[in-house]
């Protein structure tokens, strides 16, 4: 083994990759015919907002916190994608209400019409975020249970936006999830960039050796003269701000929104994080390995179709597959230790 | 006197009750009087299963930071998927029945310290993983079937002497012997212990690995029990009848007064905190507001009641 440098080490960061690799080489071998264009296209379309809601679940684990709210916040962006910010105020169905019973007139003004109106909610979501964070730091909460009653507000909003599933996504979103380049897949390439985007921010970057190093040990962060008031408050708008991204392009996709759209991703995006070879505590973390763990997530479901399998046992296979990758690493950590 | 009730104030579940009374009372305000018993009625009909698995979850969460159980809603789900085909709506099988679901309960809950234990894995992502598991059965399992319960059953678990329920007595009962083993057991002061300090309680003697799997079993077979109970009142099991206790059963731990750190827990908030949740809901119909304002008051309350709580708590 270490012949070739196959280190535990090495093996145990590659150990994402390669059960993506694994699951991918099945597929392919039951149905050769997945290998192409349009079924990877297939396969992998949902594996983009998952992605989203797994970095932004990356970046609460960073700083030690989790968020069980991220599923019930994308159903939120995406009530808000199909309504306010592809037709303005005009487009709650509260409003279309009041106008079909005489109390509005039918044709309002352009600052009931204009998108921005969204722009502005999801901003302001976005700032809640924010603000969760610095209420997490400033009185030392934790943060399950804020996010757990965040889980209700947001899911609140989304049924007093959106009472019923509905709406319509804006048009550029539609057009923009539904993009076929040449050669190459969009998800592939939309999966990429938000691994490397990500990878960058929070590795590459001297403030994300900061961000991770408050997770690991916020004391020595504290007395090197960054505030942790601000660190939290970063990476609580960074998950905002990728789970927006989640909610946008689950909208792309699916056309209309609904509040209960995502309440699986809560679960979905922690499993994502920690099958990409994250840990809980201590600011580890992969950005590459959590896209990957959401990539790997999204395809047990094309697995189990290709292998006949009732699409009930698709949860099933995505717990199985989550206690096999850590199984293996506890392994490697065994291995390791022995060394 | 004096001292009696400041002791009573001391104790962290009794906002949890005057929360819960002050809701009731704005409740019968609005409609000047009538029907304040059947909405009470109501609510300890409902409060019940939340407060059975209430007390499984409080018992792990009292276990320290870390520890929660969110395999709790496919348990409710497939116990009362398999003991409502297992009793197949005959009265003489009731007893099996209930076997049946607290078995379920127990091997979910081996199962999940198996993965603790063994693999060393985070007890959130061990009991996540093992819920999508147990999940994924129940459906396979449950699909399209919708078995009544037996009638003796359905009977008892909708019964009431005096407007009360009968099941919520029997709750109230069973809340009680929990307290008891809590505050007066050598296993429930392990548990406590463990939850304060782990390694000062292991270097006390306190073993460890045993009480950390018993509760965790415990709080698998309350959801079991729950289940059961649950597709005896509803008339018959359906897929989706767990999904609102993960989030109730943690909630019903920090409202009542709970430490979520670990190592301080009572059993009576449980009660208070299940009424008060209840009460809030339909404070909130009665006065016409619709799922989306219900919704936003719960979140803000839980909200609202962590940075209270957090207030008393000493900084460290």
């Amino acid at each position: 083994m270490n012949a070739i440098g196959l280190t535990p080490r090495l093996l145990r960061s590659l150990l994402p990759a390669l059960s993506l690799v694994a699951l991918l080489g099945a597929i392919f071998w039951l149905q050769p015919r997945a290998m192409s264009y349009v079924g990877f296209n297939l396969m992998l379309n949902l594996a983009i907002p998952i992605a989203f809601a797994t970095i932004a679940q990356m970046c609460v684990i960073t700083v030690n916190d989790l968020d069980l709210s991220i599923g019930t916040y994308v159903g939120f962006v995406a009530c808000v994608g199909a309504t306010l910010l592809s037709g303005g105020v005009a487009a709650l169905p509260f409003v279309k209400d009041l106008q079909a019973s005489g109390a509005l007139p039918a044709v309002l003004p352009w600052i009931f019409q204009t998108p921005l109106a969204g722009v502005l909610a999801l901003l302001l979501g976005i700032g809640v975020y924010a603000l969760l964070g610095a209420l997490i730091h400033w009185r030392n909460l934790p943060s399950i249970v804020v996010t757990l009653g965040m889980s209700f507000v947001w899911l609140g909003l989304s049924v007093l936006i959106l009472p019923v599933p509905g709406g319509q996504a804006p048009q550029w979103i539609k057009s923009l999830m539904t993009l076929k380049p040449p050669f190459i897949p969009f998800p592939i390439i939309a999966a990429a960039i938000i691994a490397i985007a990500a990878h960058f921010l929070v590795m590459r970057t001297s403030y994300g050796a900061v961000l991770r190093g408050a997770g690991g040990n916020p004391k020595a962060i504290e007395r090197a003269g960054w505030s942790l008031l601000r660190v939290k408050m970063t990476m609580f708008a960074l998950a905002g701000f990728f789970g927006m991204l989640a909610g946008l392009s689950l909208v792309g996709l699916t056309t209309s929104g609904d509040a209960n759209i995502a309440l699986r991703y809560t679960l979905l995006s922690i499993a994502g994080v920690i099958l990409g070879g994250g840990e809980f505590v201590g600011g580890r973390i992969s950005p590459v390995g959590a896209v990957i763990g959401a990539a790997t997530l999204t395809l047990a479901g094309s697995f189990l179709s290709f292998l006949r399998i009732s699409p009930d046992w698709q949860i099933g296979a995505q717990g199985a597959i989550l206690i096999l990758v850590l199984a293996l690493r506890t392994l490697i950590d065994r291995a390791e230790k022995r060394r | 006197m004096t001292a009696l009730l400041r002791r009573l104030v001391a104790k962290p579940w009794l906002w949890a009750y005057v929360a819960a009374l002050s809701v009731w009372v704005v409740t019968i305000l609005f409609t000047g009087g009538r029907g304040g018993g059947e909405v009470l009625t109501a609510a300890f009909t409902f409060a019940t299963f939340s407060v059975i698995v209430g007390i499984g979850q409080m018992y792990v969460v009292t276990l320290g930071p870390g520890n929660v159980d969110l395999s709790i809603p496919a348990t409710i789900t497939l116990a009362g998927a398999v003991a409502t085909k297992v009793m197949d709506t005959q009265d003489g099988m009731i007893l099996v029945g209930l076997l049946v679901a607290l078995a379920c309960g127990v091997g979910v809950g081996i199962f999940n310290y198996a993965l603790i234990w063994l693999l060393r894995i985070p007890p959130i992502i061990a009991t996540l993983s093992s819920s999508f598991l147990i999940q994924s059965a129940a459906i396979a399992y449950g699909r399209g079937i919708r078995i009544k319960p037996p009638p003796a059953l359905a009977d008892f678990t909708t019964s009431q002497v005096l407007g009360m329920p009968v099941l919520a007595l029997c709750v109230i009962a069973l809340a009680a012997i929990m307290e008891v083993v809590l505050q007066r057991t050598v296993y429930g002061r392990w548990v406590t212990a463990i939850g304060q300090n782990i390694r000062a309680a292991r270097l006390a003697g306190v073993q460890v690995g045993r009480t950390r799997f018993s509760a965790y079993v415990m709080s698998a077979v309350f959801a079991g029990l729950c289940g059961y109970l649950l597709s005896g009142f509803s008339g018959g099991s359906s897929l989706s009848m767990g999904e609102e206790y993960l989030l109730t059963s943690i909630a019903l731990v920090v409202i009542g007064g709970s430490s979520v750190a670990g190592g301080n827990s009572n059993v009576p908030g449980l009660w208070g905190a299940a009424l008060f949740l209840f009460l809030v809901v339909t404070m909130l119909n009665t006065y016409g507001f619709g799922a989306g304002v219900r919704y936003l008051a719960t979140g803000m309350i839980i909200i609202a009641v962590i940075v209270a709580a957090s207030a008393r708590r000493p900084a460290r």
